[in-house]
């Protein structure tokens, strides 16, 4: 058993609205040669035609990883801090059976590599006490690794949410979202 | 209202993708493992020994022939096998001109050993094991045990062997 210093007492807070689009976190997360100079962090355009609007995604980490439920090969697992690493090398069939059931829309298939890869929540970063690459370059605050009391001092209007309605389906997370105080919940289809 | 996923089936049990899970090894496994290696250990043994008294070592009796003197030249190797038996053995001719047959699997692994006339050894190549060509005793190594023998018997220009007295007896 490997040891790490994993900060348990540290959480992802992710905050879309803040996103200002400056792919600052793709350059950062790209600059890793553990997912071989890739970004596994997302920019995606909300409309492009009607507004600059970005939102960032990463993994979410879900305490119930649909992505590793599907995997036939067992490439994908999650660990004991709640991490849901991303593929086994040498397991992955490259099915992208995860990147169609993944409810964020996270893991991409890698064609040159024939290989899905995923944001791993910079593993080789975390377990060594260090923040994620991508927290640590976002100029806006859109990204924020650090303590529940942080981010509540931070942002006393928001409250951080771990809980998305997708119709009948419920899904939990290790990352959090901001939302406007009080809420509970994300319903992102009633 | 909410539906979960639904509950794992038996594959995903067996292959779960929590890595603590995965990793865990219970009591009842380990016990399980345990005793299947200790029982195949003490199975083992038993059939060694039954082995030992089903089959016994070849031996055979009197004397039997091998090749004619002139066929051997000085620190020359002649290979032979005896009737009844599949084990090879090898006749030497020593560089002094006297004969000596030995077993030609080596007491470590069984490899095929060999007489080098010039360091008048017997070296075995797979583990550089030595052993003396007159009397067969281990000299460097990792053999064990000193190369089994036969005695060799010169009759009238014909070369014979028969079982040393030690064992004979």
């Amino acid at each position: 058993m490997t040891t790490t210093i994993f900060r348990t007492d540290q959480e992802f807070f992710l905050d879309p609205q803040r996103c200002i689009g400056c792919h600052a976190c793709e350059m950062a997360c790209a600059e890793c040669e553990t997912n071989g100079q890739l970004p596994m962090i997302h920019v995606d355009y909300v409309d492009r035609f009607l507004s600059p609007q970005t939102s960032v995604q990463v993994c979410m980490h879900c305490e119930d990883p649909a992505c590793a439920r599907v995997c036939p090969a067992v490439a994908i697992e999650k660990d004991e801090f709640g991490v849901v690493h991303s593929a086994n090398t040498a397991r992955c069939i490259a099915c992208s059976n995860c990147v169609n059931a993944c409810p964020f829309g996270v893991p991409r298939k890698i064609e040159p590599m024939d290989l899905m890869m995923k944001c791993n929540m910079c593993y080789d970063r975390t377990s060594a006490g260090k923040r994620p690459m991508c927290a640590t370059v976002c100029p806006s605050g859109a990204l924020f690794y650090g303590t529940r009391e942080e981010m509540s001092r931070k942002r006393p209007q928001s409250t951080p949410v771990n809980t998305f309605r997708f119709g009948k389906e419920t899904v939990k997370t290790r990352v959090n979202i901001m939302m406007p105080k009080g809420a509970t919940e994300l319903v992102v289809e009633a | 209202m909410t539906t979960p996923l639904p509950p794992r089936t038996p594959a995903e049990v067996d292959f779960p993708i929590e890595r603590t899970e995965a990793e865990h090894v219970t009591r009842r496994e380990f016990a399980k493992f345990l005793c299947l290696v200790s029982g195949g250990m003490a199975v083992g043994s038993g059939w060694v020994a039954v082995k030992d008294k089903i089959f016994p070592p070849f031996t055979f009796e009197g004397e039997r022939f091998v090749c004619k003197v002139d066929d051997v030249a000085v620190g020359a190797t002649h290979p032979f096998q005896l009737e009844g038996s599949k084990i090879p053995f090898i006749l030497i001719r020593l560089t002094d001109g006297t004969f000596r047959a030995y077993e030609q699997k080596c007491t470590h692994l069984a490899c095929a050993v060999y007489y080098s006339p010039d360091k008048n050894k017997i070296e075995c190549p797979c583990h550089h094991g030595y052993f003396d060509a007159n009397t067969g005793n281990v000299l460097a190594g990792p053999p064990p045990r000193p190369l089994p023998h036969l005695e060799v018997v010169i009759r009238g220009g014909d070369v014979y062997v028969r079982e040393p007295e030690e064992k004979a007896s």
